[in-house]
């Protein structure tokens, strides 16, 4: 540790200002500060974001009937396809662990760097290298692959597009994610400040360990199931393939095991930000700290016993689709225990009602749409009734988008004054809600309503009774894009333009908000020692 | 690194490396799970092929090559020791040892395979084709298996190659030894994974 120097931190220049031997692109492309690889995964995941959501706004055009000839049915699956994989690979899955575990986990555990800043940058060229590899897989071989995100066997082993390029994209993201669990898990074991204790450590740090789990024992399982197919597709080894033996359930399962904790890798951290965001606006200390730590790690083991739930259709035993059934219905118990959390401490505080806690609202709004509409399908008999029908679509945009997606706007707009050291326009960040929420109910509340109706989910076209449904979708689709264009054109203009920010304008409890905004590049001029639980309300200013 | 030249430089944390080496053996093993699922599900769905297909390999080059594995993190394990002991010269020698079963274990493993190509016991062989779907699976899931092993091994060799560079060069020493022990760790994993290799293909018979 350094001599302890009360100026330091003022006079330090942020961790945008360059300070080593390099300069411009060349010291970002290099640099190890998480920091910094935190801001370039965010500026990738937004790009990825976007090309995703236009996608998506061309498989909602072709709905309508007027536009029903615009695209080829195997356009149609091509974009359903590719709209999944850039949505899930490069948006979803790292999303909130890369950008803001990157930025603020060691932030908020007093410490100057992740345990491995180097690996942490090469996870970062591995998740670039993967995204250009599913891009490439896009414009090379027989064409954009057209499986579906899942890549089920025996179509993907059969069909003439580019599936091997792409399912050798997702290996390679998958390896980023894996690297970044094990660089997580040992950050939080090594790296806490002097007395920071397991339990005095934020509940987004909880949830990034939680998360970074699943990531190291849910992973390899994927890597090794896309390494099968690409096998089977070259040298025809018959594993997953009924004519030489194979069996393509085993595909389903293999791929479940790991792409249901998947999920949880999504929502953990999402519901990690949410629980930093409720305390700082309600003014009040977190309710049931623990049962919030204890659920994340609950949510983490149990939620890496359901995977069956998605095969309630495909031919398991009765005995096990009973056993999936029950585990389903017990990982709702977790992540409820969250929800009443999270209300329990609103309730009775003084709430500040800026941008972060009405998205953060919104966020356990959607969820608990999402996750009760999945504690439906858990059940066996209405799961065949809705199986591969819009109700599934519906459900996992309510919790992916709905729930991650939100959450992960609620956090930019959080620490968006810590990153940069600027502050958004506030009223533009409340306009950008009402087309977000009146146009998010829109598009995916009619999927469900059209799901139960019996719209079956990747279909190119529909039958004439579904018509109002799918227009009030595609109009709810361009209200959302428009609601996300003023959001996102907020932050950009006070990336250039916004007032400055102070160095903790939210009045934050948690260690982020003691150093400056944006913070120096060692985070903390003397690293600091810690001597009570993170959520204590009033907030010390600081001198 | 520019982080290197930093005024708040961090002590090294041998404990970190060793927990995070800890972590990626765990996403190894669990990467090989993948494969154990899908062979325990194919064996119990045709026991009797498995046991035949299993005959059809060459269980001496499996057991000979199972030596020169178990040899091989023997002299690892001397390399650490010799480090430590601040011993140079011997660490050098037992790298180079071990660099060499394992160029021998791959150059085994490469007979036996052209051994089996060569009877037609390959995916998609014309010869394959013509026996029980059982038997198609073993033969499948042996090559993925043994494959995927063997690019383990070729791994291990490129980081123990490069350390032992390190360790002439005198940039790992007695003060850093946690790099070798650490790619000793990678090197026991790969032996342990050929250590069940061993009976589920060679000894099914």
């Amino acid at each position: 540790m350094s001599a302890p120097s009360a100026t330091a931190s003022t006079s330090e220049p942020s961790f945008l200002v360059d300070q080593g031997p390099r300069h411009g692109l060349l010291a970002w492309l290099t640099t190890t500060d998480h920091k910094r690889i935190g801001l370039m995964y965010l500026a990738a995941m937004v790009t990825f974001f976007f090309t995703g959501a236009t996608i998506g706004i061309f498989m909602r055009l072709v709905q309508l009937s007027s536009l029903s000839h615009m695209m080829t049915a195997q356009t149609y699956n091509a974009l359903f396809t590719v709209h999944g994989v850039i949505m899930i690979f490069l948006f979803v899955i790292p999303g909130l662990p890369a950008v803001f575990g990157n930025f603020f986990l060691p932030l908020q555990i007093g410490a100057r760097d992740v345990a491995f800043p180097r690996l942490n940058l090469a996870s970062w060229y591995f998740f670039m290298a993967g995204a250009v590899l599913a891009v490439t897989s896009l414009f090379t071989g027989g064409g954009p692959p057209d499986t579906g995100w899942s890549f089920y066997a025996p179509f993907s082993i059969k069909t003439g597009t580019n599936v091997t390029l792409a399912v050798f994209a997702a290996f390679v993201l998958g390896f980023s994610s894996m690297l970044t669990g094990v660089n997580f898990i040992t950050t939080i074991h090594r790296m806490r400040a002097p007395g920071m204790k397991w339990f005095r450590m934020p509940l987004f740090c909880w949830s990034l360990y939680a998360t970074a789990w699943v990531q190291i024992l849910a992973t390899p399982v994927l890597a090794i199931t896309l390494v099968l197919v690409i096998l089977e597709r070259l040298f025809g080894i018959g594993i997953f393939d009924p004519a030489k033996g194979g069996d393509p359930l085993l595909y389903q399962h293999l791929f479940w095991i790991y792409s249901h904790p998947a999920v949880y890798i999504m929502i953990l951290p999402a519901m990690g930000a949410i629980t930093e965001i409720i305390p700082t606006f309600a003014r009040r200390t977190i309710f049931g700290y623990k049962a919030i730590a204890f659920s994340s790690m609950a949510i983490a083991g149990v939620g890496s016993l359901v995977w069956g739930h998605h095969m309630f259709t495909s031919g398991m035993s009765l005995t096990g689709d009973m056993i999936f059934s029950l585990l389903t219905m017990i990982v709702a118990v977790p992540s409820a225990i969250k929800v009443f959390n999270w209300t329990a401490t609103l309730y009775k505080g003084s709430i500040d009602f800026q941008p972060p806690l009405l998205y953060a609202l919104t966020f356990i709004f959607l969820f608990c749409i999402g996750g009760l509409t999945g504690v439906m399908q858990g059940a066996l008999a209405v799961n065949q009734h809705v199986h591969d029908t819009y109700f599934i679509v519906g459900h996992f945009h309510y919790v992916m988008f709905g729930g991650t997606g939100i959450a992960f706007f609620a956090a930019f707009l959080y620490w968006f004054p810590k990153m940069f050291g600027k502050m958004y326009s506030r009223a533009w960040a409340y306009a950008a809600w009402f087309p977000i929420f009146i146009g998010f109910n829109m598009l995916y509340f009619t999927m469900l309503v059209l799901g139960l109706e019996g719209m079956p989910r990747r279909y190119y076209h529909h039958l004439p009774q579904f018509d109002t449904g799918h227009v009030v979708a595609t109009v709810g689709s361009w209200i959302l894009v428009s609601g996300l264009l003023i959001l996102f054109g907020n932050f950009a203009y006070a990336l250039f333009k916004g007032k400055k920010a102070g160095s903790n304008p939210w009045g934050g409890p948690t260690l982020e908000w003691t150093t400056a905004s944006p913070p120096p590049k060692e985070n903390f001029a003397t690293i600091p020692t810690v001597t009570g639980p993170p959520y204590v309300f009033p907030v010390e200013p600081r001198p | 690194m520019s982080s290197q030249a930093s005024a708040h430089e961090e002590p090294r944390d041998d404990f970190g490396a060793k927990l995070g080496m800890w972590l990626f053996l765990v996403t190894e093993m669990i990467l090989f799970g993948g494969l154990f699922i899908g062979y325990s599900y194919m064996r119990s769905k045709y026991p009797a092929e498995f046991h035949h297909a299993g005959s059809e390999l060459n269980a001496t080059i499996g057991i000979l090559n199972t030596l020169v594995m178990l040899t091989s993190s023997l002299t690892v394990v001397l390399a650490i020791v010799s480090l430590q002991r601040g011993e140079k010269g011997k660490t050098v020698a037992f790298l180079g040892a071990t660099l060499l079963l394992a160029a021998l274990f791959l150059m085994d493993k490469g007979i036996e395979w052209r051994g089996e190509i060569g009877r037609g016991l390959y995916p998609d062989a014309p010869h394959l084709a013509t026996l029980p779907p059982g038997e198609q699976v073993f033969f499948g899931l042996y090559y993925t298996m043994t494959g995927l092993h063997g690019l383990h091994v070729l791994a291990g060799m490129g980081v123990l190659g490069w350390v032992l560079m390190r360790v002439a060069r005198g940039q790992i020493s007695r003060d850093n030894s946690v790099v070798l022990e650490n790619a000793g760790l990678y090197w026991h994993l790969v032996d342990v994974i050929w250590i069940f290799l061993l009976p589920l293909f060679y000894l099914a018979a």
